[in-house]
């Protein structure tokens, strides 16, 4: 009934993805915030395309850069090619709520820390991060989520390989196929709860920081 | 000496601000909105790039960065981290600070901090806001202390109080500050030095009683304001008619305040258009305080006529109609009495 293998593979994709969105969203974030160059909002756009996009254009655009890159390192139709196609799809759900914490917290902060004798840094990790990390855990919450119900890209590049490819939405699409009623019950009710969790839990989470 | 030649530029504004000032006592960064006053605290402080120098005790302060300067900053809105209660707030600057000698139970005694020091930023009310960051940038041992309006946001007794506290710090922690106001009677009762601000340009600078009596300070504040800054000695006190005596430069006057502590050195404000002349001494008069006194300048202004008078080592400013100076026959150099209608005594010094 279960698809354990698909239920970790989608746990550890999306574990890997927010990961590094973190890594590569943070300094974007930052600079979104606080940049004055009038080129910002094609950035902006640029970051925010997959929330417009269907899916399976921006599945297509990354199979065949794969295609091209395919000598160097295959990624089609890998766990790896899954998770750049993930950064790709859940980047704005990290940025974004990034982006407007940083801007709600504002210069006077990062100034206050450096006439406090803290270098940029310092002050980031030391005042900025906390005052605006309703901004990460939003951010963690909808970065995880998102990857957790990404399915047409996964279909794209990724196809339906048990243990690579085959993540719990590609498992339920199966299912109903099959016309596997009872698997595919289990599963979209997992998911539906798993999502009705998160959230509500971050609905919480506002609402107490709010108060 | 504190020596700064600094420029901005942004957009349409532009800062060119030089000036020389003693590394003590307080300056006041006086002048109108968009002057620049803000622009040049915070060009002092590395949060404003700017070119030029910066030198204070052998140091280049300019060359470094805003968190290398060692230069405290108060500003306008405190700007307290909400994240940290107020003993967290003090020891984040604490952690950072420089080599120093002011101690944590000093600052937290004089700026009143006891009570509050287990406290959430959050709710603090404006004072406290004040105090508390006025604690936590003396907390950074700071080699100068940088103040924005820190006292525009609060409402008028608030003021008066924190002021005060304000008065003290050079005294208390031996250290210089730079206070940004707009508002010249914040000037006239902490003020020791002025620079006087327009178009991004310093355009007067020196002892606060000199920029007090001179002229160009007039189109900053109205004729309205005008007046003249004294600094007189306590000598006694007369409780029945609520007055005590002060000495400016062996004259008594007689002020319409008790409390002032014996041979405490006061500042005496005494607005021109409270100031009246008569060639010889007067008899007969309600005006009890009369300065012998000879005129260094006159100046001419439609009605009226400015005279400035020089009394020993002061200047005293009088405002009378161009009429009565025709009339009296006033000329520079002529010895003459001014009366003093009315003395405001602003700030006891120490």
């Amino acid at each position: 009934m279960m698809d354990w293998p698909a239920i970790w593979l989608t746990l550890e994709l999306s574990a890997l993805t927010v990961l590094i969105l973190f890594l590569l969203g943070v300094p974007l974030a930052w600079w979104l915030a606080f940049t004055r160059v009038r080129w910002k909002p094609l950035i902006e756009a640029l970051v925010a395309l997959p929330i417009v996009l269907p899916p399976t254009v921006l599945g297509f655009y990354l199979l065949l850069a794969f295609g091209y890159a395919k000598d160097i390192v295959p990624l089609a139709f890998t766990f790896e090619g899954l998770v750049i196609a993930s950064l790709f799809y859940s980047l704005p759900f990290v940025v974004q709520p990034l982006q407007q914490a940083f801007a709600d917290v504002g210069r006077g902060p990062m100034e206050a820390a450096a006439t406090l004798g803290a270098s940029k840094l310092d002050a980031f990790f030391t005042v900025i991060s906390p005052l605006a990390i309703r901004g990460y855990v939003t951010a963690l919450v909808l970065g995880f989520a998102h990857t957790v119900g990404e399915f047409g890209v996964v279909l794209m590049v990724g196809g339906n390989i048990p243990g690579e490819t085959r993540l719990l939405s590609i498992s339920i699409y199966e299912a109903v196929e099959t016309l596997d009623y009872g698997r595919a019950h289990v599963l979209s009710g997992m998911l539906l709860l798993f999502s009705f969790a998160v959230l509500s839990t971050l609905f919480l989470l506002n609402r107490r920081a709010v108060k | 000496m504190i020596r700064f030649d600094l420029a901005v530029s942004h957009g349409s504004f532009a800062l060119d601000a030089r000036a020389e000032v003693p590394a003590c006592g307080i300056t006041a960064i006086f002048g109108p909105s968009a002057a620049g006053k803000s622009t040049l605290l915070r060009a002092l402080a590395g949060l404003e790039a700017a070119s030029g120098s910066f030198k204070m005790g052998g140091d280049d302060l300019a060359a470094l960065c805003a968190h290398q300067r060692g230069v405290g900053f108060v500003f306008q809105d405190a700007r307290l981290f909400s994240h940290l209660s107020v003993a967290g707030n003090l020891d984040y600057a604490a952690k950072r600070a420089r080599a120093g000698a002011l101690s944590r139970e000093m600052i937290v005694e004089a700026l009143g901090l006891a009570p509050l020091l287990a406290r959430h930023v959050a709710g603090l009310s404006g004072g406290e806001r004040q105090r508390v960051a006025i604690a936590r940038a003396l907390c950074t041992q700071p080699r100068l202390l940088l103040m924005d309006e820190p006292v525009s946001a609060l409402d008028l007794p608030l003021r008066a109080q924190i002021l005060g506290l304000i008065e003290s710090l050079p005294r208390r922690f031996g250290l210089p500050v730079f206070y940004v106001t707009h508002a010249i009677d914040e000037v006239a009762r902490i003020a020791d030095h002025v620079l006087l601000m327009r178009d991004g340009q310093v355009v007067l600078s020196g002892p606060v009683q000199a920029v007090f009596a001179d002229e160009r300070l007039d189109a900053f504040t109205g004729h309205f304001e005008a007046g003249s800054l004294l600094e007189a000695v306590v000598q006694s006190e007369d409780k029945a008619f609520g007055l005590s005596l002060v000495a400016v430069d062996g004259v008594e006057l007689a002020v319409p305040v008790t409390g002032l502590k014996k041979h405490a050195r006061v500042r005496l404000r005494i607005r021109a258009r409270d100031v009246a002349i008569a060639l010889k001494k007067p008899s007969g008069l309600s005006i009890r305080n009369v300065i012998p006194a000879r005129i260094a300048q006159m100046r001419e202004d439609g009605a009226h006529a400015e005279v400035f008078l020089q009394a020993g080592g002061q200047m005293i400013r009088a405002r009378i109609t161009r009429a009565s100076a025709h009339e009296l026959k006033l000329k520079p150099g002529m010895k003459v009495h001014a009366l003093l209608k009315t003395i405001a005594v602003d700030r006891q010094l120490f």
